[in-house]
């Protein structure tokens, strides 16, 4: 398989992933008073959740070799 | 000391700039130049999603909720996962079919249904008036609280928002409605949105630095504070939280990020190229992370400081840098807010103006005019800056009349809800065939009607339009239709409560009547443009009768693109035909479908279909007939994909040729060389034997002894040439019964330790000539055997008179042995005491001519004794092979047969291939 056709397959997953990663049931584990580095918890998840996504969505986006 | 003045002055330049830029880009664009930074002007320009609503309103939302503003941006983030998937789709149909707006999409794919298009761009703008509205209650207030700071009296806010509505409206008509045309794109007015998009987002960070690190000691610290408040504590938690509004929220965004009629302009009808949707995916996203990184710290600030106790949390992020006194930067994040806003409504008033023009007014034009009206350019300009005017102006009226006591993220989310009316006609549209015109308008009309009884209705009875009672007891006092909990339908905010019922309604409207049936030609034709627009051909079944005059197709596009344009779009689709207009008399389809494809562009699909029919025949195809045409299209394309298949198939095969005819140039080489290893071995005795015989004949005096000698030696190569040719045929004859799959085994039961036994015996004579003492160890097993006997016995014969003749004589030694093994095999072994075998020849002393150098005295073999073994071997489906001798010090030969006649069978092929090393080559001949 080409990496153009295994694409649509790839951003389906990283779909599925932030979209669970932002809601229930990940969101309500980490909804509690807890404390990272004095940031609160949810804050620094959220954030995190969205760098990830970000990273893996240019990954899964980059032009093919020949273009 | 902030002067109005001053302020005004700012706003003024700010807008200024605006145009100075969006002038520049419009004359780069005139000019021929590529667009500047194309991707990233692009993704900059969908920024125009964050809005007023985003820079002032996520701070009041984060202030009374904490985390709640989140949702509407984590929303478009995985919008932009899928936007190459299905966004892309849309795209690549916009681009295909020159549409212009999402009531010209919507109307399209449903048989260019004017009705359709009517509809969507009534939702469209009923749904965003609270949406411009929204904005021009931010820019309006903010204005008002940077002048209050300074100026006791406070200013009217009515004539505020109306002087916003005016400028803005200005602008929009300048920017985004000179041409008629529009699919040419507007360059100017995207690089400037793409600006806007820049200002309001330094603008925030600004505000957000100032915020944390000049009124707090930086994020840690700030966050330890309101940790301290236990009611800022408990909402940095989260605890509290409802996951189910949370998910409706987001899913939401996504389709208003999508849908909304600004969001498709910019997304879909400016896009130049695809391929920007590759930096846009990621580029967004990380645009609204970073915007929204100090939306949180703002709101705790703002909740914090006594000097905004009493102020609205959507002016937290004006009033702090005012509090501290620092005038240059609120002024700063007035413009930031105001280029949101600025943004916003622009693009958003033209999108919408386009929809209005096209899809309302002109259609009633076309049909009150009829074939013999006049020019349409200037009816169509003036009604789209007339419709961008009458948005603004209700927009106006919904700031002053309504939007009182409602928050700025309330009113957003309405609008949200009504652009997501549409996602279930334009997803269903994109991938359902069966999708009908009828289906559309149900579900779009149902679901609108539910949107707008849930959710404005509630809102218009908090700003006092409406009597309370009604939203608290429903109408006439019936409770089950209370607006806010359809149906008793409670313990859901209002917003999840009116997309629950409102997309169930459109939903369920839209696949139920639509798997009624009823397409027409039309329908179906477009229906396949739309879902298969990533495998169309060029190829159409034609759509128009070749009966129009070229004059009257010439005479209708004049009407709507103008002289000029009309001439030059004509002269340049003939020339790449290679056709001359001037000769034709009648236009054929395809110019007249081409023709309605440049009408597309400028009134949008439904009216080109329209104004085309004034003077063109459409095809009276029938449904059964299009369906036919389609089907023999995708009947074609499945051949096409078969071919491919097969071309893969065969490149496949011809490869596999290419290897085997490789194989077998390199075994005619083996056999070349056999040939000459053989001629050679057959000459060296020969030659021998003829120089004695020379010798013998030329010397008749030879003394008898010599003459004696000389004999023995004729005799024994003559022994050794008949032995050769002996073994050579044998081989030959073992080999002829592998290839024609036939052995010459005779196979029978017998006890192999007897067969052993008779072997050892047999050679005892020569054992004893060279003084090697052989040893044959058998067990009382008789080791039953189904094979040819004659034929092991032979091998044992071989491998023991080789074990003899590479003894040392008088020390020598060699031991026999035969015994059962596992798996039903027998292992015969033969071990000497002689030099071995060097690891390096262990596999080749099985091939033909190879020998190793033999000990002085011994006879000579012929070098054919162990190939001729392995062969046998091998046809009773067993092994052979050499190792050390642990115990003796010199070479072991093993060989391992199974018993049962079976294993033979299974066996005896496969390793006789083997053998020949050429098990690849026969099985991929075979298939």
């Amino acid at each position: 398989m080409s990496p153009e056709r295994l694409r649509p397959a790839r951003l389906v997953a990283i779909f599925l992933l932030g979209w669970l990663g932002f809601n229930t049931p990940p969101l309500r584990l980490v909804s509690r008073d807890a404390w990272v580095a004095g940031l609160p918890l949810t804050w620094v998840y959220l954030f995190g959740v969205w760098t990830l996504l970000i990273a893996l969505l240019a990954m899964a986006l980059r032009p093919p070799r020949r273009e | 000391m902030l002067s109005a003045s001053l302020l005004v002055a700012a706003a003024l330049a700010y807008i200024g700039l605006l145009f100075l830029i969006a002038w520049l880009g419009d004359r780069r664009a005139a000019r021929g130049a590529k667009p500047f930074a194309g991707p990233w002007v692009y993704s900059l320009s969908l920024a125009v999603y964050c809005t007023a609503w985003t820079f002032y309103g996520s701070v009041g939302r984060a202030a009374d909720d904490g985390y709640g503003f989140l949702p509407i941006y984590l929303g478009p983030t995985l919008g932009a996962v899928l936007g190459w998937v299905i966004y892309r789709k849309i795209l690549r149909i916009a681009k295909a079919e020159r549409l212009i707006s999402i009531a010209d999409f919507i109307a399209s794919r449903y048989g260019k249904s004017t009705a359709l298009g009517a509809v969507v761009a009534v939702m469209a703008v009923v749904g965003t008036v609270p949406y411009i509205a929204l904005q021009l209650k931010a820019v309006a207030s903010s204005f008002e609280l940077l002048w209050r700071s300074t100026h006791p009296r406070p200013l009217p806010f009515d004539q505020l928002s109306l002087l916003c509505a005016a400028l803005l409206a200005v602008f929009a008509i300048l920017f985004g409605t000179r041409s008629v045309d529009l699919t040419e794109h507007h360059s100017g007015l995207v690089l400037a949105i793409a600006f806007e998009s820049l200002v309001k987002l330094v603008a925030f960070l600004a505000v957000g630095w100032f915020v944390v690190w000049r009124l707090h000691g930086g994020l840690g610290e700030l966050f330890a504070r309101a940790a301290a408040d236990p009611k800022l504590r408990t909402m940095l938690a989260r605890t509290g939280s409802n996951d189910g509004d949370w998910a409706w929220m987001t899913f939401l965004s996504l389709l208003a990020f999508w849908f909304l009629p600004r969001q498709f302009h910019v997304g879909i009808v400016e896009n130049v190229d695809e391929r920007h949707l590759r930096t846009s995916a990621w580029l967004l996203p990380l645009y609204l992370l970073v915007i929204n990184l100090f939306v949180l710290p703002i709101a705790l600030a703002g909740r914090l400081a006594t000097a905004t106790a009493g102020v609205s949390g959507d002016s937290y992020v004006l009033a702090l840098p005012l509090a501290a006194g620092r005038t240059g930067l609120a002024v700063f994040v007035f413009l930031g807010g105001l280029s949101a806003a600025t943004g916003m409504v622009i693009v958003e008033s033209l999108a919408l103006s386009n929809m209005v023009a096209s899809d309302l007014v002109l259609p009633w034009l076309l049909r009150r005019a009829g074939p013999a009206g006049g020019d349409f350019r200037s009816p169509l300009l003036v009604s789209r800056r007339l419709a961008i005017v009458g948005v603004l102006l209700l927009g106006h009226f919904y700031a002053v009349f309504a939007g009182n006591g409602v928050s700025l993220v309330t009113i957003g989310l309405i609008s949200f809800a009504a652009a997501a009316q549409v996602a279930p006609a334009l997803l269903g549209g994109l991938y359902w065939r069966g999708a009908t015109r009828n289906g559309a308008l149900a579900g779009l009309i149902g679901g609108f009607l539910v949107w707008g009884y849930t959710l404005t209705l509630p809102t218009l009875a908090a700003s006092g339009l409406l009597s309370q009672s009604f939203v608290d007891h429903g109408p006439w006092g019936m409770t089950w239709l209370r607006p806010s909990a359809l149906f008793g339908l409670e313990g859901l905010d209002p917003l999840s409560h009116s997309l629950v019922w409102s997309l169930l309604v459109n939903v369920i409207a839209f696949i139920g009547i639509s798997s009624l049936g009823g397409q027409t030609a039309v329908e179906v034709r477009q229906a396949h443009r739309f879902v298969d627009v990533f495998r169309l051909r060029e190829s159409e079944e034609p759509v128009w009768s070749a009966d129009t005059p070229v004059a009257s197709v010439r005479e209708l596009l004049a009407r709507f693109l103008g002289e000029s344009r009309t001439e030059s779009a004509l002269q340049g689709w003939a020339q790449e035909r290679g056709a001359d207009l001037q000769r034709e008399v009648y236009a054929d389809p395809e110019l007249l479908a081409y023709a309605e494809l440049l009408l597309a562009g400028t009134t949008g699909a439904a009216s080109a279909r329209v104004a085309l029919t004034t003077v063109a025949q459409e095809q009276s195809l029938d449904v059964g007939q299009v369906v036919e045409l389609l089907d023999e299209t995708s009947r074609a394309l499945a051949t096409s994909r078969d071919l491919a298949e097969k071309s893969q198939q065969l490149e496949a095969a011809s490869a596999e040729l290419l290897r085997v005819n490789e194989r077998l140039r390199e075994l005619d080489k083996l056999k070349d060389d056999y040939l000459s290893t053989m001629a050679h071995e057959l000459r060296t005795p020969l030659a021998a034997i003829r120089a004695f015989a020379e010798i013998l004949h030329d010397n008749p005096d030879l003394p008898v002894e010599r003459r004696a000698e000389f004999l023995r030696i004729i005799e024994m190569e003559n022994d050794r040439l008949s032995r050769l040719i002996h073994d050579l045929l044998d081989l030959a004859k073992l080999e002829a019964g592998d290839e024609a799959g036939n052995q010459e085994l005779a196979l029978n039961p017998f006890g192999l330790a007897e067969a052993v036994g008779e072997a050892v015996e047999s050679l005892r004579q020569l054992s004893t000539v060279r003084g090697v003492a052989v040893e044959y160890r058998r067990g009382g097993d008789p080791l039953a055997l189904h094979g040819d006997r004659d034929r092991l016995i032979q091998v044992v014969v071989n491998l023991l008179s080789n074990a003899i003749k590479f003894c040392p004589p008088k020390i020598g030694r060699v031991v026999v042995a035969a015994a059962r093994r596992a798996a039903g095999r027998i292992e015969i072994s033969v071990s000497d005491n002689g030099p071995g075998v060097p690891a390096a020849d262990r596999e080749t002393i099985f091939e033909r001519f190879r020998q190793l150098s033999r000990p002085a005295g011994a006879p000579a073999g012929t070098g054919l004794g162990l190939p001729i073994c392995r062969r046998i071997v091998a046809q009773h489906g067993g092994r052979i092979w050499v190792e050390d001798a642990a115990a003796l010090g010199g070479a072991r030969f093993v060989v391992l047969v199974p018993i049962a006649p079976g294993e033979i069978a299974a066996n005896t092929s496969r390793e006789a291939m083997d053998s020949r090393g050429g098990a690849e080559w026969s099985r991929s001949a075979a298939s």
